[in-house]
């Protein structure tokens, strides 16, 4: 296990010497003339968290459905643990899958719905019960045994498809939407969880979703997909604040964009946006050429709102408020530049008896430091 | 609860009386003491007795019996396979070709269904009796199987059985420990109908039979074309008697069964 790194994070893709549980290598699946994963390399480390993001339609569960032995890559390798993988049937990999409608078998109880895998390996009748015994106390369902799965909530077929993915310790365990059946509060309870578990076990888990935040929150790294392509793989907080794309910084949280062009580069870039204007600073984003047509985009959270011209900061514009949205943690201003652009702002409300300082039509000042944007190629 | 209007009810009595006064009157006429079908002599039990004493008819029931639980049971299993194949196995070359021509027998009428199989066994020099029969309603009663196994298949979620594969199953395990205990209660409706199909099947069963092996409503059919007795009367009540207990008792079952899931489901929130 790689340790690399000063704080002792786990962070194996830094290390040259770890080696990777499951390499895909130059994947595509075509059907028919629809190219639904296009030349894919990548690798994934034991103990990894990994998701999968993109829209729908992207690709994310096909190169599940590929690791799981459902389909077969029209080109390429995929290995998982230095085996060749291409033609090993789904029956015969040591890859669980816990699907999006969880697929409990409605006829068996839960108990043998966990036990059905590990008779499967013809385990004797007290080593499954044992370690079906031990998948009850893990997702702690223990009471709910003999019930049927429609005899449960949906937050508990979901441990349970969960138990049963997880009962026959595979390698790497593949999660498709796997909490995209249950409400808000639930979710954000069974995403930490997920992750409980997953440290418990050890186990290696890829997740798809086209929930970004629950890639942020559960993932070490995030791979974003677009149309069958890799867009970006990094952990969390690169994706957030160092995203490589326009796309990959559009599809994750919320951002302002603001198109221009490249007017010098240096340590940092600065992007002429508007006639008469002074230019945005920002740190470039790779590939970057002086004169290019490129967009600057800044995090909402990032940019102060204030009613008197700020002096100590380059980055700054005026503009009007449009309209303004209460979130109960933050506001959010949206703010109309005369040059055209309507720039989203957040605020915290930290003090709950605060007086309000803007309100609409207000004219105000929206500014923000030379590192917190980013000018990214076009 | 609607409110019965006058219309309803007399709506209500036409319709039933148009389909159960004929079945009545047959009941009536089973306990007649007379000799004459159509003049009522007096209430007796005596023609179930003599029903009872009827080899050549007990023989027949047998027969049919035999016939309708073999072809039945060969029917389910052919019907299955061909619904299983036709709807999970993805498209094929010839797909359309195949899941038509398993229909055309719904369609066909059964006199050219039965010369046609008349003349495969006498082609193929097989001597008509039980076997014949047993095949011949095999044949049309598969296709039967087949619609009601595939329009429970069409609804049935592909991924459990990608799960059983998953867990370590064979393809084979997979169907026989997910995919067919799911299904059983469309297997076993399938099956019913084909034996039912069976039982009541004069035109197939004429053509196919011999003279060692005749069918109920062969034998019913040619004695009353001799004139109806009364012990076909007393025969057709048992009959109507067994079919009602049957119907009655599948209806409940299953009744209770949704009512119980219903609680389960409301109680698991």
């Amino acid at each position: 296990m790689a340790a690399a790194g000063k704080e002792n994070v786990f962070a194996p893709w830094k290390d040259d010497a770890a080696v990777p549980l499951i390499r895909i290598d130059q994947v595509s699946k075509r059907f028919g003339d629809f190219t639904a994963i296009d030349k894919i390399s990548l690798n994934i480390y034991p103990q990894e968290f990994f998701a999968l993001l993109g829209p729908s339609g992207c690709g994310k569960t096909t190169l599940m459905r590929m690791l799981a032995g459902f389909e077969k890559p029209s080109g390429g390798v995929i290995s998982i643990d230095g085996q060749d993988m291409v033609t090993v049937p789904p029956n015969k990999r040591a890859v669980n899958m816990m699907f999006q409608s969880y697929a409990l078998f409605p006829h068996l109880s839960v108990w043998d719905n966990i036990a059905f895998g590990l008779r499967r390996d013809g385990l004797d009748k007290d080593r499954v019960a044992a370690r079906v015994e031990e998948m009850l106390k893990l997702v702690q369902l223990g009471q709910f045994a003999r019930r049927k799965p429609h005899q449960i909530s949906g937050g508990q077929r979901q441990r349970v498809a969960l138990a049963r993915s997880l009962a026959k310790a595979p390698k790497l365990l593949l999660l498709d939407e796997p909490l995209g059946a249950l409400d808000k509060k639930l979710r954000q309870e069974t995403q930490f969880e997920l992750m409980d578990i997953q440290e418990k076990t050890g186990t290696t888990f890829v997740i798809v979703t086209h929930d970004q935040e629950e890639a942020m929150t559960v993932a070490s790294r995030v791979a974003v997909m677009d149309q069958g392509k890799l867009i970006q793989v990094e952990t969390p907080q690169v994706i957030y604040e160092q995203p490589n794309s326009v796309y990959v910084a559009d599809f994750i949280g919320d951002v302002n964009l603001i198109p221009g062009s490249v007017s010098e580069l240096g340590g940092g870039a600065a992007l002429a946006w508007a006639e008469g204007k002074p230019p945005l600073l920002g740190q470039p984003g790779a590939s970057l050429a002086k004169g290019q047509n490129a967009t600057f985009a800044i995090r909402p959270e990032k940019i102060a709102i204030s009613a008197e011209e700020p002096q100590d900061r380059n980055n700054r514009v005026q503009g009007k408020i449009l309209e303004i949205g209460y979130l109960g943690n933050l506001s959010t201003y949206h703010v109309e530049l005369p040059e055209g652009p309507v720039i989203k702002c957040e605020v915290g409300n930290r003090s709950r008896v605060e007086r309000r300082d803007f309100t609409w039509e207000d004219e105000v000042w929206l500014s923000w430091s030379d590192t917190a944007g980013l000018v990214l190629a076009r | 609860m609607t409110r019965l209007t006058t219309f309803n009810i007399v709506s209500l009595t036409l319709g039933f009386a148009f389909l159960y006064i004929p079945m009545l009157i047959l009941v009536i006429y089973s306990f007649n003491a007379s000799q004459l079908v159509t003049v009522w002599g007096g209430f007796s039990t005596k023609w179930y007795g003599e029903l009872l004493r009827n080899e050549a008819m007990i023989d027949a029931a047998w027969v049919t019996m035999k016939v309708a639980f073999f072809s039945s049971t060969l029917a389910t299993v052919l019907g299955t396979m061909a619904a299983y194949v036709l709807v999970r196995r993805g498209r094929f070359y010839g797909r359309t070709l195949f899941s038509g021509m398993i229909y055309a027998p719904l369609v066909m009428p059964e006199v050219i269904t039965g010369l046609s199989l008349l003349l495969l066994f006498i082609a193929i020099g097989l001597d008509r009796g039980v076997l014949t029969i047993v095949l011949a309603h095999t044949t049309f009663s598969m296709c039967y199987v087949s619609v009601v196994v595939s329009s429970r298949l069409v609804s049935f979620d592909d991924s459990l059985e990608e799960a059983a594969l998953d867990l370590g199953a064979s393809p084979f395990e997979a169907f026989r420990l997910v995919t067919l205990p799911i299904i059983a209660p469309a297997v076993i409706s399938g099956w019913l109908l084909a034996f039912t199909l069976s039982l009541d099947d004069l035109v197939i069963a004429s053509f196919t039979a011999g003279p060692s092996a005749t069918t109920l409503p062969i034998k019913i059919f040619s004695s009353v074309r001799l004139g109806v007795s009364p012990e076909i009367n007393a025969l057709s009540t048992i009959i109507i008697a067994i079919v009602t207990v049957g119907v009655l008792t599948a209806s409940i079952v299953s009744k209770r069964q949704i009512t119980r899931r219903l609680r389960e489901e409301a109680q698991a929130g």
